[in-house]
C-alpha cells in the first residue's frame, strides 16, 4: 500500500482526475447556460462528438493543439446550430431534436473517422506544458495542478468568467429569466430569442470544446463514441448542479475522481475486477442521483418554447 | 421625463385588432390625459386586454394610429413601449418569482454590469413616491399580492414613464391593500403621469376615476368625460355606465347587472339562516395534507360544513386553497387528522368511492383538470362515471344512454354548444364550467368543493353559476366555495373562513355590512403575523 502515497503516484493520480474532471466540466458548464436560458440541449453527446472529431482533425493537420480547441468550438456550434434554428426559432419539440443532434453526432463522426484513419490510427502527442512560475515548484500539487497546459488555464478562466457573468451581469439576469419566465424578460423589453440564441451558441462552443479537450489533452486520439455517455452525465450534472457554475466544477471533479480511482487501484496492486471500474463514473453517478435527486431544480420554462402572448 | 407640467394626450384612433373568429377591438378611439386616471370599464372580452396589449407592444393592432402629442408612434415591440415611457401592470404577474425585487427590477436594464447600487436607490425614489416600503432583497414569491403589485408598479415606472397601466389591478386584493393603491394612483397622478385604470368594478371607477370610458363587445360604447363625472352623482354615474356596459340587455339583466358589476358592496341578501340544528355534512379535524409537489399544504384546518350551507374559503391565491380542496375530494393524502363525511370516516376513501357518497369537486383548472378537450361535450359529462351503468355495460360504452344523459344536462344546464359531439376543447370558457357544473351536481351530489368557480368567466355566466351554487345550497345541498373574489364569497355564502399559507386564521359569519372589512383584517393580519 505503500505505493499508493508516494509522491509521483499521487502527482499521476491528481492530473488523471483533472484530465477526466475537465472535459465534463466544460459540458456541463454549457448545459447550465442553456439550461438556465431554458433550452435543454439532449443532443450534447453529439456536439461533444463532433466538437471532438473537428478538433483531431485540425490538430492532426496543423499540428497545433490551440487550433484544434478553437475548430473544436467552432464545430459544436456549427452542430449546435439545429438547436438554435429549430427549437429556438422554430419552436420545435427540444427532446425530439435533441436526440436527433446526438445520433447525428454519434454516427457521423464515428463514419468519418472510420472512413479515413482507421488504416493508420493515429495519435496526437502531448501538448506542451506550460508550468507556473514558482507555483510548479510545490511538491505534488505543483506537478499536477501548476505544470498544466495553457489550455487547462484558460478553460479555467473561461469557465469562472461565465460564472462571474452569470451572477453579476445584467445578461446573466437575462439569461436566467428567459428560463424562469420568458414573459417577464419580454415585458421587460428584453428578447427571448435573443437571450436564447446566445445561450445556445455558448451552449454549442462549451460543450465543442469539452469534446475537443477530451480528444486532445484527455486521450490525445479521437476513437468513435469517444464520449461514451459523458453528454449525458453532463446533463445529470447540471441538474444536480442548480444552475450554480462553481457546484459544476465542484460535481465534475468528483466524477474524474471516481474515472481515476480505478486505473489508480490497478497500478497500486489491488485486484478488482476491470467490469466495477469500468462501471465506477456510471456507479457514481447513480449514488449522486440517488442522493441528490430530489433536490434537483429545473428553470420552469426548461423546454417551453417562447412566443408573445401565449399563455 | 419623470413629469410634464403641460398636459399631453396619448391618442388611440380607430384601433382595430381582430383574432381568428372575433373582432377584439373594432374601431376604438380614445384620448388619454396626462395627470388624469381615465377608467376602462367592460366585462371580459370586451376587448379591454386587448387594447393594453396593444399600447404594451405585445401585439400590433390590424388598422388604427397611436400617438403621443400629436406625434404618431408605432410601438412595435415591448422594449419600444417602455422607451416610450409606457408601463404596464399586466393583471397576471410578470414578475419572476424566484429572483429578488431587486433583481427583477434590473431586469432589462441596458449596460454589462448589474448597478445594484443605482437600482437601489431607484427603488427608493419610487417606493417614495408610491408611499410604500419595499424590501430590495427580499425574494418575489415570498411577498405578499399587495407587495409584489407595488413591485410591479415600480417596475412599470422603472425608466420614468408617462402612462401607468394598470390591468384589473384589485381583482386579487383586500379591501385595505386596495385602499393603499388607491393612494399610490393618487400620487402618480399628482406626479403629472397618465394612468389607465381596467376594472369591472363600477364604484372603482367612479372612486378612482377621472374620466370613464366603456367598452363592449370590442367597442368603444360610452365616454364619461372628466367634468361630466364630477357634476355626476354616484348613482347617475352608475346609470349612465350601466346602460352603456349592458345597452338593450340592461332591462332583462335588471338589478343583478349592478350587483354583478361591482356597483355597490356585495352584500347576501337572504336573511342568515339558523344552520346550527342542521345536520353536519363534513367535518375536517386537525387535517394536514402531504402532496407531492412544492404547493402549500393544508396545516391542522378544522371546518364543519352543515347540511344546505354555503362556507366560503377566503385568501390570496396559492395559500393551499388547491390541497384543501383536493384533500377533501380525496385526490391528495391527509398525513394526519381524519376526514368525517355524514358521519363516515372516508380519510383513507379514494376519489371514486367519495364520489358515489356524494363528494363533489369543481376544479379551477376546468381546461386541463376538469375536461378532456379533445373529447365530446357527452362523454366529458359522463367521464367521471366511467365503467357505471347505465353508460357502460360489461366493459363497453352504451353511447345511446349517455347520448340521452348528455341531452338532458346540456338542456337542464344550458350549455351553448352545436352538439353533443362536439369536442369540449372548442367551446368558451363559461360553457366548459357549466358542463363540469352539470357533471358534478347531479347524480346524488350532496357535498360539492369548488374553487374558483367564476374566474375569467363573463357576467352572465357567472351570474348563472352564482344561482346554481345557491340554489344547490337550497335544496339541502353542501357547498365549500374557495375563492379569491371577496365579493363572491360575501354574496354565496353564511359564513366565511380565512385560509392563509394552509392554515384557517379566522371565521366570519355572513351576517350583514362588514363582513368584507373583517375578513380582510384577517387577510393582512395573517399576512403581517407571519412575515
Amino acid at each position: 500500500m505503500s505505493d499508493l502515497l508516494s509522491t509521483a503516484f499521487v502527482t499521476v493520480f491528481v492530473a488523471t482526475v483533472i484530465a477526466q474532471a475537465l472535459p465534463l466540466m466544460l459540458a456541463s458548464v454549457g448545459e447550465t447556460i442553456g439550461e438556465q436560458a431554458g433550452v435543454l440541449n439532449l443532443g450534447l453527446e453529439g456536439v461533444m462528438l463532433i466538437g471532438a472529431y473537428v478538433a483531431f482533425v485540425t490538430t492532426l493537420t496543423t499540428g497545433n493543439f490551440w487550433f484544434g480547441m478553437l475548430a473544436g468550438a467552432v464545430g459544436g456550434v456549427v452542430a449546435n446550430l439545429a438547436m438554435l434554428v429549430l427549437n429556438v426559432w422554430l419552436g420545435l419539440n427540444q427532446i425530439v431534436i435533441g436526440l436527433a443532434v446526438t445520433l447525428i453526432g454519434e454516427g457521423i463522426t464515428s463514419v468519418l473517422y472510420l472512413q479515413n484513419y482507421t488504416k493508420s490510427p493515429a495519435s496526437l502527442g502531448s501538448q506542451p506544458s506550460m508550468p507556473i512560475p514558482g507555483l510548479s515548484e510545490i511538491p505534488v500539487v505543483g506537478q499536477a495542478v501548476f505544470s498544466q497546459s495553457g489550455i487547462f488555464w484558460v478553460v479555467i478562466l473561461i469557465t469562472l468568467g461565465l460564472a462571474f457573468a452569470m451572477a453579476r451581469t445584467n445578461w446573466g439576469l437575462s439569461t436566467r429569466s428567459a428560463g424562469q419566465k420568458p414573459s417577464s424578460l419580454d415585458a421587460a423589453g428584453g428578447s427571448v430569442m435573443r437571450t436564447r440564441s446566445i445561450a445556445v451558441v455558448l451552449n454549442g462552443a462549451l460543450a465543442g470544446m469539452g469534446g475537443a479537450y477530451l480528444a486532445l489533452l484527455t486521450t490525445s486520439t479521437f476513437s468513435p463514441m469517444l464520449t461514451n455517455g459523458l453528454g449525458f452525465i453532463a446533463i445529470v450534472i447540471t441538474m444536480l448542479s442548480r444552475g450554480r457554475i462553481l457546484i459544476v466544477m465542484i460535481t465534475s471533479l468528483v466524477y474524474g475522481l471516481a474515472v481515476a480511482i480505478g486505473p489508480a487501484l490497478q497500478v497500486s496492486g489491488v485486484s478488482v475486477p476491470a467490469d466495477i471500474i469500468k462501471m465506477l463514473p456510471f456507479l457514481i453517478v447513480i449514488v449522486m442521483l440517488i442522493v441528490f435527486a430530489r433536490s434537483s431544480v429545473v428553470p420552469p420554462a426548461l423546454g417551453a418554447a417562447y412566443s408573445r402572448g401565449a399563455r | 421625463m419623470t413629469t410634464t407640467t403641460t398636459s399631453e394626450v396619448i391618442s388611440l384612433r380607430g384601433i382595430t385588432k381582430a383574432f381568428p373568429g372575433v373582432v377584439a377591438n373594432d374601431d376604438i378611439s380614445l384620448d388619454i390625459v396626462s395627470g388624469q386616471v381615465h377608467c376602462l370599464l367592460g366585462e371580459n372580452g370586451a376587448g379591454k386586454s386587448t387594447l393594453i396589449s396593444i399600447l404594451a407592444g405585445m401585439q400590433q393592432p390590424d388598422s388604427g394610429t397611436v400617438s403621443i402629442g400629436g406625434q404618431p408612434v408605432d410601438i412595435s415591440s415591448p422594449k419600444v413601449a417602455v422607451d416610450l415611457g409606457i408601463g404596464v401592470v399586466h393583471q397576471h404577474s410578470t414578475l419572476v418569482p424566484a429572483f429578488t425585487v431587486l433583481e427583477n427590477l434590473m431586469l432589462g436594464d441596458s449596460g454589462v454590469m448589474r448597478d445594484t447600487k443605482r437600482a437601489t436607490q431607484r427603488l427608493g425614489e419610487l417606493a417614495e413616491l408610491l408611499g410604500v416600503e419595499i424590501d430590495p432583497h427580499a425574494l418575489t414569491s415570498d411577498l405578499g399580492l399587495g407587495q409584489q403589485q407595488q413591485v410591479e408598479i415600480a417596475k412599470a415606472m422603472w425608466k420614468g414613464s408617462r402612462l401607468l397601466v394598470l390591468d384589473e389591478p384589485t381583482s386579487m386584493l383586500t379591501p385595505q391593500a386596495i385602499e393603499h393603491l388607491g393612494e399610490s394612483i393618487a400620487r402618480v397622478k399628482a406626479q403629472g403621469l397618465a394612468v389607465v385604470l381596467i376594472t369591472h368594478k363600477l364604484r372603482e371607477a367612479y372612486a378612482m376615476g377621472d374620466c370613464v370610458t366603456v367598452l363592449r363587445g370590442g367597442r368603444n360604447v360610452g365616454h364619461i368625460g372628466v367634468d361630466e363625472l364630477a357634476s355626476y352623482s354616484e348613482e347617475q354615474a352608475q346609470d349612465a355606465i350601466l346602460a352603456a356596459m349592458f345597452g338593450d340587455d340592461l332591462a332583462a339583466a335588471g338589478s343583478d347587472a349592478v350587483d354583478l358589476a361591482g356597483a355597490g358592496e356585495a352584500q347576501r341578501e337572504t336573511a342568515a339562516l339558523d344552520l346550527s340544528s342542521r345536520p353536519v355534512r363534513l367535518q375536517l379535524s386537525g387535517v394536514t395534507s402531504r402532496g407531492p409537489g412544492h404547493d402549500v399544504e393544508t396545516e391542522d384546518v378544522t371546518l364543519t360544513v352543515r347540511a344546505g350551507e354555503i362556507l366560503g374559503i377566503a385568501g390570496i391565491d396559492g395559500h393551499g386553497q388547491q390541497a384543501l380542496s383536493e384533500v377533501v375530494a380525496g385526490q391528495r393524502p391527509a398525513a394526519s387528522g381524519t376526514v368525517v363525511f355524514d358521519g363516515e370516516d372516508i380519510t383513507r376513501t379514494g376519489v371514486r368511492s367519495r364520489q358515489q357518497l356524494g363528494v363533489r369537486y369543481v376544479t379551477d383548472d376546468r381546461l386541463h383538470e376538469g375536461t378532456v378537450g379533445s373529447m365530446s361535450v357527452a362523454l366529458n359529462l359522463v367521464i367521471k362515471r366511467i365503467g357505471q351503468a347505465p353508460f357502460w355495460k360489461s366493459g363497453r360504452i352504451q353511447s345511446k344512454a349517455v347520448d340521452i344523459e348528455a341531452d338532458r344536462l346540456i338542456a337542464e344546464y344550458g350549455i351553448r354548444t352545436p352538439s353533443p359531439a362536439t369536442r369540449a376543447g372548442t367551446l368558451s370558457g363559461g360553457n366548459i364550467q357549466k358542463i363540469l357544473l352539470a357533471r358534478e351536481l347531479t347524480g346524488g351530489a350532496k357535498l360539492v368543493v369548488v374553487n374558483k368557480p367564476t374566474y375569467g368567466l363573463d357576467l352572465k355566466t357567472v351570474h348563472l353559476v352564482r344561482e346554481l351554487l345557491i340554489d344547490f345550497a337550497a335544496d339541502g345541498g353542501s357547498v365549500l366555495l374557495l375563492s379569491t373574489d371577496l365579493d363572491e364569497l360575501i354574496e354565496l355564502s353564511h359564513r366565511i373562513e380565512v385560509i392563509s399559507r394552509g392554515r384557517l386564521v379566522g371565521g366570519v359569519t355572513n351576517d350583514g355590512p362588514g363582513t368584507a372589512e373583517k375578513v380582510g383584517h384577517y387577510m393582512t393580519g395573517a399576512i403581517e403575523g407571519t412575515d
